[in-house]
């Protein structure tokens, strides 16, 4: 009976790794699901995005209180998580607090450190709560997070404060150890027996590492995998102008061999689709941008079309997406190949209303701090509208047959191009 | 008025220093016509030495492409290339942040390979040149303006000195108005949208942009786009205000102080 505890302990901890392994790759395939897109160049460039937009989150300094606040969060759940080490070891071992033999005096200032920015943490959760459910802030009340993403983002904040506080009232159950901040909590536990405070502190212990294992099962789930998809996503952020559109060879060729048949090629290349209807016509980038989307809204408080009440939130392009691939995910674990459902990301998840409000002023991309674009989606998926189903408003094709006519989107006669020079 | 196209160039085997291409709106549009004569005269008194290609000019498919229509695009890529190749064009300036932004980047790809310029940038080049004198009566000094960033000069080309140091070099007071620069707010024109009905919403965007332009409370909008202009002015007619400011290109502001 001896090492319960500990086998316990090292069960519980593989099958929370294995089970977060497992989601990772299932995540992975899903992203794959897209189309083949070669990122490889200029890694220098990439490498310092990954410096500036993830780790130094420039992109939230657009908001400096807000990146501030973030900012702790984000520190204090990096630099806390290496007491998880100790944890780890303790669990495994069955020693308490195997490491402050060997730090010595530095233990107490690590530990301390540690309680002082759980305690930050602790008030900036506490501060995105406010945020999210009573001052109630446009981009939270708005209609794209009603239901499960609402709720997702509460239960994240609502864990972390909880985590913190149970991190806390560990040190605090510790008779052993005298810390700055759980100092603080000491007094309240006074009352106490030593026994009964050693079952606090295990019992904190415990659920303190459940719950890191839990939160750690859970990311996969919800919105928060920003945590860990924002760097790649940073590393694969387009570096050329965003007013760059990407070229479609194919369309380039087929207008090339009508103007030049001596170019057509003896083996002709199979037809392809041509913009995206679904997830899987889409770029692994633009689907690993799902996944990297934190909804924080940031990109529809920016939307021109949005905040002038038109249907179009770029942030919940980005939620449909992911919608979209989970369940075309589920197909496939299903049927082992995906089968077609007779849904598709155009029209049952977004719709034609949404992408015809988009006037590409790129404000969403450049406010999104983990470089999302939700117009290249729109972008593809209006291709599809246009190319594959002809499918446009009247002064649109109106639009198309004066370019194609006249050489101009007006019905103007092309002879007329130079007449502003005799202009009054 | 005197402006030579390429064709008058090459037939007198010569060649021109920068291309002034045009583009739709600066040519048909008879707000925007005002912008390309200003522009001319700003070249012509600085002693340019420009063509424009004239009859030979064509749309350059960014509504078309834009809008979701690769074909169309393609075809007046294929065909504005092969004639801006055929006259071995190497610079190219333009009044149209969209012509400016299709021709410098997703042209390349396709086979033109162009220095391009936008005119703000070019007017900012020509000030500090000192080939742009202004007049000992500096008209415009101390008048209040507020720049409106069109999103592809801006976000997708990373351009906001440029026309702002033009602005300065005036002497004008420089109001910016609520978002601006990066945060900048679209006209609505954009992404095709110039050529369509907005979808339904509680608002126009163009009236939102105006409102923001309005609280300033300027004298001059300056616009560095021919959209950009025609959808602020027309967001400017909606609603009331004891005066409103007058909507006017980099280019036409340049011209009225030029010597």
């Amino acid at each position: 009976m001896a090492f319960i505890a500990e086998i316990l302990f090292t069960v519980l901890t593989s099958i929370a790794l294995f089970l977060f392994a497992k989601n990772l790759f299932k995540i992975r395939r899903n992203i794959l699901i897209g189309k083949e897109l070669s990122i490889k160049d200029n890694p220098t460039a990439r490498w310092s995005n990954v410096f500036i937009l993830a780790f130094g989150q420039k992109k939230m300094f657009r908001n400096p209180l807000v990146a501030l606040l973030h900012l702790v969060v984000y520190v204090g759940f990096i630099i806390i998580n290496i007491e998880l080490l100790e944890i780890i070891v303790d669990g495994i071992t069955g020693s308490h607090r195997a490491f402050a033999p060997f730090l010595g005096n530095y233990y107490t200032l690590l530990i301390n450190a540690f309680e002082t920015l759980a305690l930050l943490v602790l008030i900036a959760c506490i501060i995105f709560l406010i945020r999210r459910n009573i001052i109630k802030l446009k981009r939270f009340a708005s209609n794209d997070l009603n239901g499960w993403p609402r709720s997702d983002a509460n239960y994240i904040l609502i864990v972390e404060i909880l985590l913190m506080g149970l991190f806390l009232l560990m040190n605090a159950a510790d008779n052993s150890v005298e810390f700055v901040i759980s100092g603080f909590i000491k007094p309240l536990l006074s009352g106490f027996s030593a026994t009964t405070l050693g079952t606090i502190e295990h019992t904190a212990w415990w659920l303190h590492i459940i719950g890191i294992f839990a939160f750690m099962n859970y990311l996969p789930y919800s919105k928060h995998l920003h945590i860990l998809l924002a760097f790649p996503n940073a590393y694969y952020a387009p570096l050329e102008s965003k007013g760059k559109m990407h070229n479609m060879v194919a369309i380039q060729n087929e207008v090339l061999y009508a103007m030049q048949p001596e170019m057509i090629p003896t083996e002709a290349a199979s037809p392809e689709k041509f913009g995206a209807r679904d997830v899987m016509d889409l770029s692994w980038k633009n689907l690993m941008d799902a996944y990297s989307c934190t909804e924080c809204g940031r990109c529809s408080a920016a939307c021109p079309a949005n905040l002038t009440g038109k249907l179009l939130s770029p942030r919940k392009i980005m939620m449909d997406t992911r919608d979209r691939l989970e369940a075309v995910g589920k197909n496939i674990d299903q049927n082992k190949s995906f089968v077609d459902d007779g849904k598709s990301l155009l029209h049952d998840y977004i719709t034609v209303e949404e992408l015809r409000a988009c006037t590409t002023c790129n404000a969403c991309v450049e406010e999104c701090p983990v470089s999302i674009s939700p117009l290249d989606i729109i972008i593809e998926l209006r291709r599809s509208l246009i190319m594959e189903e002809s499918n446009a408003p009247a002064e649109w094709n109106g639009m198309f047959s004066n370019i194609e006519n006249n050489f101009a989107p007006w019905k103007f006669s092309p002879d007329d191009r130079d007449a502003w020079i005799t202009k009054a | 008025m005197k402006v030579s196209t390429m064709a008058e160039f090459i037939a007198n085997g010569v060649q021109p220093d920068v291309l002034f291409w045009v583009g739709c709106a600066g040519s048909f549009d008879q707000r925007a016509q005002k912008i390309t004569k200003a522009f001319a005269t700003i070249l012509d008194k600085a002693g340019v030495n420009y063509a424009i290609l004239g009859k030979e000019e064509a749309c350059t498919g960014d509504p078309a492409r834009r809008a979701g229509n690769e074909f169309m695009f393609q075809m007046m890529a294929y065909q504005n290339i092969q004639v801006l190749n055929g006259y071995n064009i190497k610079k190219i300036v333009t009044t149209c942040p969209h012509c400016f932004n299709t021709l410098k980047n997703e042209y390349p790809v396709l086979g033109g390979n162009y220095d391009v310029i936008h005119h703000t940038v070019f007017l900012q080049e020509l000030i500090e040149q000192g080939k742009i004198k202004f007049t000992d009566s500096n008209e415009w000094k101390g008048k209040s303006i507020t720049y409106h960033d069109s999103c592809y000069l801006g976000r997708a080309n990373e351009i906001y000195e440029a026309p702002r140091k033009v602005l300065e070099s005036l002497d004008m007071e420089l109001r910016e108005m609520k978002r601006c620069k990066s945060k900048g707010l679209c006209c609505g024109a954009g992404g095709a949208q110039m050529f369509k009905e907005e979808e339904k919403g509680d608002k126009r965007i163009n009236t939102e942009r105006a409102e923001e332009a309005r609280a300033t409370a300027t004298d001059f909008v300056a616009s560095a786009c021919p959209f950009c202009n025609t959808m602020i002015s027309d967001g400017l007619k909606v609603g009331e205000a004891e005066k409103d400011p007058e909507v006017l290109d980099i280019a036409e502001i340049i011209a009225q102080a030029i010597q």
